[in-house]
C-alpha cells in the first residue's frame, strides 16, 4: 500500500497509559505498519478534559499547556480516543491562540478518522471471525462526526464500520439502539454513579441480546466502564479498542 | 451526593419501572425519527428554525414592539410583566376586575414557572388545569415531569386510583378509553362554568399581533371558546417575526415532540370575541438578562418540544422530578441556572454530555455546550463543593508535568493491585458500586515505550 508518510505525534491518554498500555501499543505499532514515523513525546500526560468537564477548566490551562509544548512539532497528532481529541480541538480556546496552540488544535486527530481521512486507508486486511458490537461514543460519534449520528435525517455513513466490515469474518452486530450513551461521560461516572451505572447495563444488554461477543470502540474510557460492568456482572462479552483490532492485520 | 444524583438514585431503585419509564420515552423518539425523516430537508428546516429565532431575538424590542401595536389594533389588551410575581399580580387583577369565579388553564409551562396556580390559590382562586396530563398531576399535586407529557411518569392505574378517589370512577379501573372519558365529562362541567379561559402561547407572530396555541386535546379553545374572556400568557422570547415563520416552526414542533405530522389543533387567537375580552401577558421573568449572552442567548429559542427529554439517556432513566425545576431535562438543566444559580447549580452536571440533545433540537440550540459552559461558571462562583473544587485543583497539578503524573499513574496501578476489595470498594468509591476496576497492567504504556520503543532516541 503506497501512502504519505507523515511524522507523527502519538497521543496516548492517561487512562490508557495507565489502565490499557496495550491499546498504546496496538496505535503505534499499526500507524508504523502503515510506514508512518512515530514518535511518542515521553513529557505528555493528559488533555485535562477530567478537570474541565468537572466546572475547573481553569485549573486544567497548565495542563493544556504542557499538552501543546510536547506536541507542537508534528506533522499531525494522532490519538486512540475521539474523546480527549474532540476536548483539545474545541476547548482549548480558552488558553492565547498562539500559533503552536493553533497547530496543535487543527493537527489532532483520532485515529479511525487519521486512517480514514488522512491516510485514506481502504482495507486493512485483516482477518477477525468474531461477532463484533460497535459502540459509537458519544463524542467521536456527534464530536467529531466518525459516523452519522441516529437523530441527524443525512445521509448515513460511518468510518469506524467502513475500517471494520472489510476484516474477512467479523460479524457486525445489529444493535436495537444504534448510538446511545453507554453513561461514562467522564467524572459523571463518578458524580452520578447510579445512573451511569444503569445506562451502560443497558448498553451491554442490548449487545447481549444481539448476540455480541467482543464490544468495540474508538474510545476506550466506554470501554472501561462496561467492562467494570461486564466483569461485575460475570458476563462473557469481551471489549477491544478498535485499535487492537485494526492492528489484527497481515500488512 | 448532588441532589439530582440522590433523586436519581431513588427512582432507580425500582429497575424494572426504570426501564419502562426509558422505554416510553424512546419509542417517542423513534416515532418522532420515523416523521422526521419523512420531511424532506429536515436539517435545512431545522436551519430555518434557527435562523427565524436568531433574528427574533437580535430585534426582539423591535419584534415586540410591533406585536403590542398589532395587538392593540385588534382590540387586544397587552400587559407587561417585569418578573413572576408581577405575572401572578396582573393575572390576578384581570380575575379580580371580571370577577371572575371558575377559571380554566390549558398547558402554559409559563405559569408553571411562574408558580401562578399556587399563588392564585393563596388568593382564595381555584385554576383547573384542563390538559389531560396537567389535570392528573394537578389533582396529585404534582409538578409536570415532562414539558409536553406531563404525567409520563404514572402508569394507568395510578390515574386509575387518583381517578377513583377524585371523580368517582369504579375502583381499580384503569382502562384508558374509561378514564380519558370520565376526565372528559368533569373537564365539560368546567369549561362550560368558566369565566375566564388562560392559555400558554406557542408562537406570537409580530406582524399581525396573533398568538397561537397547539393542543393536542382542543381544551385551549374549549375555554376560549366557552369563557367570555381570554387571557394568553406568553414568555418574551415567544415572538416570530412574520405569520409565514410559523410554517417553519408547525412543521417541526408536533414532529420533534411526539412524533405526530401536526398537533390536533393549532389555534390562532386575533381579537376578543363580541362582547368579550382578550388579554396578552408578556413576561421577561429573567430572560432579557441571557439575550445579550452570547454563551446562553441560544437557549432561548426554546420552542418546548420536549424532544430533547425524549432522547435523553439520563431523563429516561431518572424521571423528570429528578430534576427539581419546572423544565427538567437537557434544556431545564440550561434553564434552570438562568433563574436560580444556587438552587440549580447541579443541574449542569446530570448529563454525559452525550450531545444526542443537541442534533434533536429543532432550532439547534447547542444545549451540551451550554452544560458544560454551566460547569465552568459555577464551579468559579463557588457554587461546587468544595471537596470537588479542591481535588480538581489537585488533580490539576498532578496533570500539568510528567513528574508527578508518572507517580500517580503508577500508584494507581499498585493499589488496584495490592490493596484488597474491602478496601478497594469502600462506599466512597462511587466507581465501584456497580462496576469493577480496571485490572492493573504491569507496566503503563510509557514505561513500556522507553523500555522497548527501539526508536527512542531521549
Amino acid at each position: 500500500m503506497e501512502m504519505k508518510k507523515f511524522k507523527i505525534g502519538l497521543f496516548i491518554p492517561c487512562y490508557i497509559d495507565t489502565f490499557y498500555p496495550q491499546v498504546g501499543v496496538a496505535t503505534l505499532e499499526l500507524l508504523e505498519k502503515l510506514g508512518q514515523e512515530i514518535i511518542y513525546p515521553p513529557e505528555q500526560t493528559c488533555c485535562g478534559q477530567p478537570l474541565a468537564n468537572s466546572g475547573s477548566e481553569s485549573e486544567a490551562k497548565a495542563t493544556y499547556l504542557n499538552f501543546v509544548k510536547n506536541f507542537q512539532d508534528f506533522d499531525y497528532i494522532v490519538c486512540p480516543s475521539g474523546s480527549c481529541v474532540y476536548h483539545v480541538r474545541h476547548h482549548y480556546d480558552i488558553i492565547e491562540q498562539t500559533t503552536a496552540v493553533k497547530k496543535v488544535r487543527e493537527t489532532i486527530f483520532e485515529l479511525c478518522e487519521f486512517l480514514t481521512d488522512i491516510l485514506q486507508v481502504d482495507d486493512l486486511k485483516i482477518r477477525f471471525p468474531h461477532k463484533v458490537g460497535i459502540h459509537q461514543s458519544c463524542h467521536g460519534l456527534r464530536g467529531l462526526k466518525l459516523s452519522a449520528a441516529s437523530e441527524l435525517m443525512i445521509q448515513p455513513y460511518s468510518k469506524i464500520h467502513r475500517l471494520l466490515e472489510k476484516a474477512e469474518g467479523i460479524e457486525i452486530i445489529e444493535l436495537d439502539r444504534k448510538d446511545e450513551c453507554c453513561g461514562f461521560g467522564g467524572t459523571f461516572s463518578i458524580f452520578e454513579p447510579d445512573v451511569s451505572v444503569k445506562m451502560g447495563k443497558d448498553r451491554i444488554s442490548d449487545h447481549e441480546r444481539n448476540g455480541t461477543e467482543i464490544i468495540t470502540a474508538a474510545d476506550m474510557s466506554c470501554l472501561m466502564h462496561m467492562e467494570g460492568i461486564l466483569r461485575r456482572q460475570k458476563k462473557n462479552i469481551q471489549v477491544k479498542h478498535i485499535a487492537e483490532i485494526l492492528n489484527c492485520n497481515a500488512l | 451526593m448532588m441532589q439530582h444524583a440522590r433523586k436519581a438514585k431513588q427512582f432507580l431503585a425500582d429497575e424494572p419501572r426504570t426501564d419502562w419509564h426509558n422505554q416510553t420515552l424512546w419509542i417517542v423518539r423513534q416515532k418522532r425519527d420515523a416523521l422526521a425523516a419523512s420531511v424532506p430537508g429536515w436539517e435545512t428546516l431545522r436551519e430555518k428554525a434557527s435562523a427565524i429565532k436568531e433574528d427574533a431575538l437580535s430585534h426582539l424590542d423591535t419584534y415586540l414592539e410591533q406585536f403590542e401595536t398589532e395587538a392593540l389594533k385588534n382590540g387586544v389588551t397587552v400587559f407587561w410583566a417585569s418578573d413572576a410575581d408581577e405575572f401572578n399580580r396582573i393575572i390576578l387583577a384581570i380575575i379580580r376586575k371580571h370577577r371572575a369565579k371558575n377559571i380554566v388553564k390549558s398547558k402554559s409551562m409559563l405559569t408553571e414557572e411562574c408558580g401562578l396556580n399556587h399563588f392564585l390559590q393563596k388568593e382564595g382562586i381555584e385554576v383547573v388545569d384542563t390538559d389531560l396530563g396537567e389535570r392528573i398531576i394537578q389533582f396529585r399535586k404534582e409538578i409536570p415531569s415532562h414539558i409536553v407529557l406531563p404525567a409520563i411518569h404514572l402508569k394507568k392505574e395510578e390515574i386509575g386510583e387518583t381517578f377513583h378517589e377524585k371523580l368517582g370512577t369504579e375502583k381499580g379501573a384503569s382502562d384508558p378509553t374509561y378514564l380519558t372519558r370520565a376526565a372528559r365529562k368533569h373537564l365539560r362541567e368546567k369549561f362550560l362554568a368558566a369565566d375566564i379561559a388562560l392559555t400558554g402561547v406557542n408562537f406570537a407572530v409580530a406582524e399581525t399581533g396573533t398568538v397561537v396555541v397547539c393542543t393536542n386535546e382542543g381544551n385551549a379553545d374549549m375555554g376560549v371558546h366557552a369563557a367570555p374572556v381570554q387571557v394568553h400568557c406568553m414568555g418574551i422570547e415567544k415572538i416570530v417575526p412574520r405569520q409565514e415563520d410559523l410554517g417553519v416552526f408547525t412543521r417541526l414542533l408536533a414532529r420533534n415532540a411526539t412524533g405526530q405530522a401536526i398537533t390536533t389543533y393549532t389555534s390562532h387567537y386575533r381579537k376578543p370575541k363580541q362582547g368579550g375580552a382578550m388579554y396578552v401577558v408578556i413576561v421577561d421573568n429573567g430572560r432579557s438578562e441571557y439575550i445579550g449572552n452570547p454563551q446562553y442567548m441560544n437557549s432561548l429559542k426554546c420552542i418546548r418540544c420536549g424532544g430533547c427529554m425524549n432522547t435523553c439517556p439520563v431523563y429516561r432513566r431518572t424521571g423528570g422530578h429528578s430534576y427539581g425545576y419546572v423544565i427538567p431535562g437537557p434544556i431545564g438543566s440550561i434553564l434552570a441556572p438562568q433563574r436560580n444559580k444556587q438552587k440549580y447549580k447541579d443541574l449542569p452536571f446530570a448529563s454525559s454530555l452525550c450531545g444526542s440533545c443537541d442534533n434533536v433540537c429543532p432550532v439547534k440550540i447547542n444545549i451540551h455546550e451550554q452544560l458544560y459552559r454551566w460547569r465552568q461558571e459555577l464551579t468559579e462562583n463557588k457554587q461546587t463543593p468544595f471537596v470537588k473544587r479542591f481535588a480538581m485543583k489537585a488533580l490539576g497539578f498532578v496533570l500539568s508535568g510528567n513528574k508527578l503524573y508518572n507517580m500517580a499513574g503508577s500508584l494507581a496501578r499498585k493499589a488496584v493491585r495490592y490493596l484488597p476489595d474491602k478496601l478497594l470498594y469502600l462506599p466512597v468509591n462511587a466507581w465501584g458500586r456497580g462496576r469493577e476496576l480496571p485490572v492493573p497492567p504491569k507496566q503503563s504504556f510509557k514505561q513500556w515505550y522507553l523500555k522497548n520503543h527501539k526508536d527512542i532516541k531521549s
